[in-house]
């Protein structure tokens, strides 16, 4: 791997060697001591030109956890704010010397054009491009699964080396805007799992009767099984709201009615399936409350599992010869 | 990925000169590496002067398998001794010095005894030992673990060219060797048998 732009680069062997990684890392994370001294002496740019909580913080602690320096940069205080292009942008970080650049961009393809055009010699790691993909998000995600589905609990390390072969996720919400939607597509096909998307009509892609997952608008009718079988999985997707300009859905009432993950919606799932959702959550809206703090919520393991999973990555793509 | 891990530390490169084809030669047997270990282990407990304290880490993937053994032979001789309750695995892949130099390494899990390896003495475990530093990371990764009493390291074969101040406490064979050479160390457990051969070039022409 030279880049991690795009799960649906992936083939199962490095999808699944990445995964157990992340186990290893997970592992020196219950220690004592979580430094490690790997990639010491390497540089780690964090390039955010779009807001970020949980996403810049994972990198940085998983960059800081590894012992490399890091740098973060967001565009707001920079002098993007003065006109700066993303090419200027990257010439100066290439000039201090970056081995790796992380950028989170609001303009899809953001990240692959940082790293075919030369303008930076380092790894490129993409943490969300508009709405293309979200390559470490999935990652987790699919961590975060095969350490319940298939390891049989939070610290399973039993899973390494295994797959999400015959799972069964239902990803539910604003799919259109949404790149965790289509990097889990692609990543839970390569790893064998089924998808299928819930959302309105409005709220799905042009041509996402290509993807490899199946589409429905009933989220009940798919909890019960009907649509691709039993659901081992449900992933909910924030509503994005600031990329809303026109109305998708009549009123916040009736899409948390129809497609909000609540107590009953989730008693229709077999008693072993897990409740994801990538954050940041709008409570009430496209998750109760009551779902989010429940007992099958794994939305708070799924952050500290973003951190083992994005130290995987950066030692994956900072590590070997052509490194 | 029987014997040839690329890139560790005592598989030199092959030198593949016109003419010269690699030839293998056998320098222990099944048998011969058995006596070793037991010897080993012997070694262990006297320098030790008992098993009191002792912790067997051995470093993936062969030194595993071997500190196993060695703990295995130990409580033979002293039952008091907890094979299993004593033993563990140390992963140095993170704590390597060569990380770019070679393709990258999949770390293995590291397993500490539930005892712990605070005021232990620890007796690092592996299969050959060559620049020595697979041991230095190894050194490394232990203080971010614990502070052992004392640690005493213990290897099956000795190939010399160190390029770091280290020695070895407890040898299975030393085994002089040119830098053009391979060792191969196999063990039934990864392997199919106990052996530890020796290839290269020049093998078995000056022996």
């Amino acid at each position: 791997m030279r880049h991690l732009l795009s799960t649906a680069d992936l083939s199962r062997t490095e999808a699944v060697r990445v995964l157990d990684v992340a186990e290893q890392m997970a592992a020196t994370q219950q220690r004592e001591i979580k430094k490690l001294p790997t990639l010491r002496g390497r540089t780690v740019v964090n390039l955010f030109f779009e807001d970020s909580t949980r996403t810049r913080i994972s990198f940085e602690t998983a960059a800081k956890r590894l012992s490399a320096d890091v740098i973060t940069f967001s565009a707001k205080g920079s002098s993007v704010s003065k006109g700066e292009s993303l090419k200027d942008t990257a010439l100066t970080l290439q000039a201090m010397g970056a081995d790796a650049v992380v950028i989170r961009h609001g303009s899809s393809g953001a990240p692959l054009r940082l790293a075919r055009s030369g303008w930076t010699s380092g790894a490129v790691l993409n943490a969300g491009d508009g709405t293309h993909e979200h390559p470490t998000q999935a990652l987790l995600d699919a961590f975060t699964l095969r350490r319940h589905l298939v390891g049989g609990g939070p610290a399973g390390s039993d899973a390494t080396g295994s797959d999400l072969a015959g799972k069964h996720v239902v990803v539910v919400g604003d799919v259109l805007h949404s790149r965790v939607a289509r990097s889990n597509v692609h990543l839970l096909h390569v790893l064998g799992a089924r998808t299928t998307l819930v959302a309105p009509p409005t709220l799905l892609p042009i041509g996402v009767e290509t993807w490899p997952c199946a589409v429905s608008y009933d989220l009940d009718a798919a909890l019960a099984g009907d649509v691709q079988g039993p659901v081992d999985a449900v992933m909910a997707l924030r509503v994005q709201l600031e990329r809303m300009d026109a109305a998708y859905f009549p009123s916040a009432r009736e899409y948390s009615r129809r497609y909000g993950l609540d107590a009953r919606r989730l008693a229709l799932l077999p008693p072993h399936a897990s409740l994801l959702h990538p954050g940041p959550m709008n409570r009430g809206l496209e998750i109760t409350a009551e779902a989010a703090d429940g007992a099958r919520s794994r939305i708070v393991e799924q952050v500290t599992n973003g951190v083992a999973v994005r130290m995987a990555a950066l030692y994956l793509l900072l590590s070997g010869e052509d490194a | 990925m029987a014997g040839a891990r690329p890139g560790d530390d005592h598989t030199a490169p092959t030198v593949h000169s016109a003419g010269l084809t690699p030839r293998s030669a056998t320098v222990l047997d099944s048998a011969e590496v058995s006596r070793a270990l037991t010897r080993i282990a012997h070694e262990v407990l006297e320098r030790n002067k008992g098993p009191r304290g002792l912790v067997l880490m051995g470093v993936p993937r062969r030194g595993t398998h071997l500190a196993r053994r060695l703990a295995e032979r130990i409580a033979q001789v002293e039952p008091a001794f907890d094979a299993e309750a004593c033993t563990g695995s140390l992963d140095v892949t993170m704590h390597r010095d060569d990380l770019r130099r070679n393709p990258t390494r999949t770390p293995e899990p590291t397993r500490l005894p539930a005892t712990g390896i605070d005021d232990a003495t620890v007796v690092l475990v592996d299969d050959v030992l060559y620049s020595g530093r697979t041991v230095r990371a190894a050194l490394d990764a232990l203080s971010d673990l614990g502070r052992p009493r004392a640690v005493r390291l213990a290897v099956l074969v000795d190939r010399g060219h160190r390029e770091l101040p280290i020695r070895a406490d407890h040898v299975g064979k030393n085994l002089p060797t040119s830098t053009a050479e391979r060792v191969f160390v196999h063990l039934a457990e990864t392997d199919g048998e106990d052996a530890v051969l020796i290839e290269g070039p020049t093998a078995g022409e000056d022996r």
